[in-house]
C-alpha cells in the first residue's frame, strides 16, 4: 500500500514551487561581496594604524571584529533578517559561522549553561569545525610528505 | 472489501462552545477578527517559548470553562495535544486542572483525533462533557523541527509558518447549536516524499485518501457540504489535492479551502505556503468556521485536518514522511 509512488513524486517535483535561483544568487553575490568589502576595509584600517602590526595579526583582528559585529547583530535579532534576504551571501563568510554559534547558544540558554548552552552551541556549526580540522590535517600530511616539492 | 472507516454519530454529539487564543501574526491575518483572544507579545512574559505555549493553552481551557460557566468537576475528560516532544506542552498544561486527561498526537491532525475520540466517548453515554484542544507555537516548533530562531538562513518557498495559538472545543451529548454528524478515521499514507519542508506534498495523498473514502462511504458528492476544509496543506498542497481528487473522479469545487491558506495573507505576511501546526485547524475551526456556522453562513462543514508525522531522527535516517488525515463533519442543528 505504502510503496513510493514514482508518478506522484514526479508530479510533486514538476508542480511544486521552486527557489528563484537567479534572484537569490544575485542577492547572495552582492551581500556576500559587501561583507567581504567591509572585512577588507577593517584590514586596511588595522594596517594603517601606527603600531606596525604583522599581516597575520591584522587578519586575526579583522576576523575578530567581524565575529563581534555578527554576535551583536544576532543578539539584537537583526542578523536573521539579513540572512533571510542574503542566503548564502551571509552564511558563507565568517559572519555566518559566528551567527550559527551565537544563535544556537541563545536558543539553548534556557536549558542551563552546561547541558544547554555549551552542549548545543555547535549544533549547527559543528560539522564545519569537524570538516575544517579534518581537511587541515589531511593537507598538513600532504605538505609534510611532499615538502621538498614545494620549497 | 475493506471495513468502512466512516462512523455516523446517531446519538447526538454537540458543540457546547468553542474558544480560541492566537498570537499577533494570526490576529493580523484575514480571519483575525474571528478569534476570541489574542496577545501582542508572543513570549507572554514567560522565560521561554515553551512556557509561553503552556500559558496560552492553560488560559484557553480556563476561558473555555468560563465561557460555558462550568467548573473542572463538570468536565469529564480533556483530550488534548501539541507538537512538542512527548506532547510536553499539553502534559504541563494539564497539571493545572483536576480533569482526567488523555494526550493525543497526530502532528497537525491532532485536533481531529481529539474530536473523534471525544465524540466516540460521548456516544457511550458514560461521559457528558469533554474538552478537545490543541496548541502550537511558531518558536517552539521552529526550534524543535528546524533551526535556532536567530539563525540567518533562508526559508524554502515550500516552507509553512507554524500557527501560534490554541483552540478548544467543548463537546457534550445534551445539546448545542452545532452537531457532529460523522467522522472518517484516516490511515497513514506515504507516497515517498522525503523533503521535510514540503509538508503539503507529503500530506496531500493522505487528505485525498480520507476525503474520497468519506464521500464514497457516505454516498455524497463534495457539493453536499457548504465548506470542505483541509488542515494545513498550504497553497501548493491544496492545488495538489485538487489535482489528486480530480484524478480520483471527485473534483473539488469552490467550497473547498484550507485552514493554512485562510489564516494568513500568504504573500504579505511572508509565510511561504501558508500556516501549519496543531493549532492551525483548531483555531480556524473554533474561531472562523464555528462563528460562521452560528451566523448561518455554513450549514454543513467537513473538516479534514492533515498531519505530517515527521520525526527529526527518521528524516535524517532517510525515511520518507508518513501523512495522515481524519475527517469530521458538522451540521447546524
Amino acid at each position: 500500500m505504502n510503496a513510493p509512488n514514482e508518478k506522484y513524486l514526479e508530479l510533486v517535483h514538476g508542480k511544486m514551487p521552486k527557489s528563484k535561483h537567479i534572484a537569490t544568487m544575485f542577492r547572495a553575490f552582492w551581500t556576500g561581496g559587501t561583507i567581504c568589502a567591509i572585512g577588507q576595509a577593517f584590514t586596511d584600517l588595522y594596517s594603517s594604524l601606527p603600531y606596525d602590526l604583522p599581516e597575520d595579526d591584522v587578519s586575526a583582528l579583522t576576523t575578530i571584529t567581524l565575529i563581534l559585529i555578527t554576535a551583536i547583530l544576532t543578539g539584537f535579532g537583526v542578523y536573521d533578517k539579513i540572512g533571510a534576504y542574503a542566503g548564502a551571501g551571509s552564511i558563507v563568510p565568517i559572519t555566518g559561522f559566528a551567527n550559527s554559534v551565537v544563535s544556537s547558544a541563545i536558543e539553548h540558554k534556557r536549558e542551563g549553561v552546561v547541558l544547554g548552552l555549551c552542549a548545543n552551541m555547535f549544533s549547527v556549526a559543528g560539522p564545519v569545525i569537524v570538516f575544517g580540522i579534518s581537511s587541515s590535517i589531511v593537507v598538513g600530511i600532504i605538505v609534510l610528505i611532499f615538502k621538498g616539492a614545494f620549497i | 472489501m475493506m471495513k468502512a472507516s466512516t462512523h455516523i454519530f446517531e446519538k447526538g454529539v454537540f458543540i457546547e462552545d468553542t474558544a480560541t487564543i492566537v498570537g499577533p501574526k494570526e490576529k493580523a491575518g484575514p480571519v483575525g477578527k474571528y478569534f476570541d483572544k489574542h496577545f501582542d507579545d508572543d513570549i507572554l512574559g514567560q522565560p521561554s517559548y515553551e512556557k509561553a505555549e503552556i500559558k496560552m493553552h492553560v488560559s484557553l481551557i480556563k476561558y473555555l470553562m468560563n465561557k460555558t460557566k462550568h467548573d473542572p468537576k463538570d468536565v469529564d475528560l480533556c483530550i488534548s495535544g501539541d507538537l512538542l516532544d512527548e506532547i510536553m506542552g499539553t502534559s504541563l498544561t494539564m497539571r493545572e486542572f483536576d480533569i482526567p486527561f488523555l494526550g493525543a498526537y497526530n502532528a497537525c491532525a491532532t485536533f481531529a483525533e481529539c474530536l473523534i475520540t471525544g465524540a466516540m466517548f460521548l456516544t457511550t453515554g458514560k461521559f457528558k462533557r469533554i474538552i478537545c484542544s490543541t496548541s502550537s507555537h511558531f518558536s517552539t516548533a521552529e526550534r524543535q523541527y528546524r533551526f535556532p530562531l536567530e539563525l540567518g538562513n533562508q526559508r524554502t518557498p515550500l516552507a509553512q509558518w507554524t500557527v501560534t495559538g490554541a483552540g478548544g472545543t467543548m463537546l457534550n451529548n445534551t445539546g448545542g447549536k452545532v452537531r457532529l454528524t460523522s467522522c472518517t478515521i484516516g490511515q497513514v499514507v506515504d507516497y515517498g516524499v522525503k523533503d521535510a519542508n514540503d509538508m503539503g506534498a507529503c500530506m496531500a495523498p493522505a487528505a485525498k485518501t480520507t476525503l474520497s473514502k468519506h464521500l464514497r462511504e457516505l454516498g455524497v458528492s463534495p457539493d453536499y457540504y457548504d465548506l470542505i476544509l483541509t488542515g494545513d496543506l498550504g497553497e501548493a498542497g491544496s492545488r495538489l489535492l485538487k489535482r489528486l481528487m480530480s484524478e480520483e473522479g471527485i473534483p473539488l469545487g469552490d467550497n473547498y479551502n484550507d485552514c493554512g491558506v485562510l489564516i494568513f495573507n500568504r504573500v504579505a505576511q511572508d509565510v511561504g505556503q501558508g500556516g501549519s501546526g496543531a493549532a492551525c485547524s483548531s483555531t480556524v475551526f473554533n474561531g472562523y468556521v464555528y462563528k460562521k456556522m452560528l451566523s448561518g453562513e455554513f450549514k454543513r462543514v467537513l473538516l479534514v485536518p492533515t498531519g505530517a508525522l515527521c520525526s527529526k531522527t527518521s528524516i535524517l535516517q532517510g525515511e520518507s514522511i508518513p501523512g495522515i488525515a481524519h475527517a469530521v463533519s458538522f451540521e447546524v442543528v
